[in-house]
């Protein structure tokens, strides 16, 4: 196979490839996901509900916690929101193991692409490098391997957050406001329909964020809720011009409680 | 059919190396040194964008002095060669000496196969944990290798810089001090002149930061405000 940025001149290589992805596709293609002929007869191992959302410097991602495989909850504590580089995040939802090998592939192909060129993509060469990658697992998705993620971070030149989301085909939209995605997504969408305005500042984004996590979780089994009695709380990672960065537990248990204390009033 | 002359291994050798040094010879110094809380790597260098120091990974960085195109191909190798086994195995896996190697492999057969040597020499700067754990390795056109201790100089003027520095370094400097001293130094050869800011590059590896890349570049501010 021949790596598609790779060009060259009277049969020599001409310009380097800054792909990560591309140089493992001709050095090393056995390192990247194997195509099985059918999908496998036994239940995977899926991410579920993740969201993403402007506010006034920039944009919060975050996700619950729940992974499910079938019936059964793999896993109470996974980890789907991540900082893909210093200005940028990227959230995942699908079958597990594709999903997060795609995100640790897509961080370094944002590190290799700047090492090797000594420049930073912008913001949306990072969305389309990311649309091309899931296009590439789309025979995976044909065999129900579907991986689609969501992808944000804050633009240098515009100055301000923008927000992609993804089909599993590699389609890439640009949302203006929030994007949700996952087996809670629908849910987690109708509660930041209700909650979401323009111009949120950083504390009411990270309420509505939980907001939407909390109700996607009342309504959808492969989601999961707040979970006080072992500590699990949903992982946000926000971007700003200062940086992409987790949000700090404490803050994210804030939100969760403002949400909770004001349901509990209510009721 | 044609015949080539008879040359004797020694000459043939003896040809390359010269051919190689006055290329060298030709180009400003690199002088890497550590500093009290990591590596400095500071070059003379009058163009802004076409680097001659570099990150490789989270603790490495590359420096390179010679003709631009042949170390910018090693560097982009090297980059390749560091960010594939920093994905198969793990990102602490990633060495300096690994790098060092395959550099001195490379251009060792690039030396004795190939119609010119290489006219470069490269350094390989890591850090890691605590001062005990830095080391820099200095990368020749016929691919010896040698693991400087502490600091060194190569380029142009390498030997002069190399006595000089033996005698002006301190162990524990600071940034400021580190820079300000090497830049001294680069100013002296080949006759005493001043190099201004604007004709330095300058990157570290800094031991102190949180982050899992350690490498920078300073700015021109920044080596403006140490050279005071």
């Amino acid at each position: 196979m021949s790596d598609p940025l790779q060009l060259h001149l009277g049969g020599a290589p001409f310009g380097a490839s800054p792909s990560f992805v591309e140089l493992l596709r001709t050095e090393h293609p056995d390192a990247l996901p194997v195509i099985a002929a059918d999908g496998p007869p036994f239940p995977l191992t899926h991410a579920t509900t993740v969201l993403g959302l402007k506010f006034a410097d920039g944009i919060v991602m975050a996700g619950d916690r729940r992974a499910t495989a079938g019936n059964i909850i793999a896993d109470p504590k996974m980890r789907k929101v991540f900082a893909a580089d210093r200005l940028s995040a990227i959230a995942i939802a699908g079958v597990a193991g594709q999903a997060i090998e795609m995100v640790k592939l897509f961080q370094l192909e944002l590190e290799h692409y700047e090492k090797i060129t000594g420049d930073r993509l912008s913001l949306d060469g990072k969305a389309n490098r990311l649309a091309q990658m899931i296009r590439g697992n789309f025979p995976l998705a044909m065999q129900g391997l579907v991986v689609v993620p969501l992808f944000g971070g804050y633009d240098e030149r515009k100055g301000e957050g923008r927000i992609f989301y993804y089909d599993a085909t590699g389609g890439r939209w640009e949302e203006n406001d929030y994007q949700t995605t996952g087996s809670g997504g629908q849910p987690a969408k109708n509660s930041l329909k209700k909650r979401w305005k323009p111009g949120l500042d950083r504390d009411a984004a990270l309420r509505v964020a939980a907001e939407a996590l909390i109700d996607a979780a009342d309504d959808d089994s492969a989601t999961g809720g707040p979970d006080a009695t072992r500590g699990l709380w949903p992982i946000m990672v926000i971007v700003t011009a200062d940086g992409a960065n987790d949000v700090p537990e404490a803050d994210v248990i804030a939100a969760v409680d403002a949400v909770l204390a004001e349901r509990r009033d209510a009721s | 059919m044609s015949f080539m002359p008879y040359v004797a291994p020694e000459q043939l050798m003896k040809d390359r190396s010269d051919y190689a040094h006055k290329g060298i010879a030709r180009g400003r110094s690199v002088i890497g040194l550590e500093y009290a809380d990591g590596l400095l790597f500071l070059a003379e260098n009058a163009s802004a964008t076409l680097h001659k120091i570099s990150e490789v990974y989270d603790k490495i960085a590359f420096a390179g002095v010679g003709k631009y195109s042949e170390f910018e191909e090693l560097r982009i190798a090297g980059i390749r060669l560091a960010d594939m086994r920093g994905y198969q195995y793990g990102r602490e896996d990633v060495k300096a000496r690994d790098l060092a190697n395959a550099y001195s492999q490379a251009l060792s057969t690039i030396f004795t196969q190939q119609m010119k040597p290489y006219e470069i020499e490269l350094l390989v700067g890591e850090v890691d944990g605590d001062a005990s754990g830095t080391s820099i390795y200095h990368i020749l056109f016929d691919g010896s290798v040698s693991d400087e201790d502490q600091h060194v100089a190569m380029g142009g003027h390498a030997e002069e810089l190399t006595d000089a520095l033996r005698d002006r370094y301190q162990a524990g400097w600071d940034l400021a001090t580190a820079v300000r001293t090497a830049v001294q130094l680069l100013a002296t050869v080949p006759e005493t002149r001043a190099v201004p800011a604007e004709q330095l590059e300058a990157g570290i590896l800094d031991r102190r930061t949180t982050d899992r890349r350690t490498f920078r570049r300073l700015t021109k501010d920044e080596i403006s405000s140490f050279l005071g």
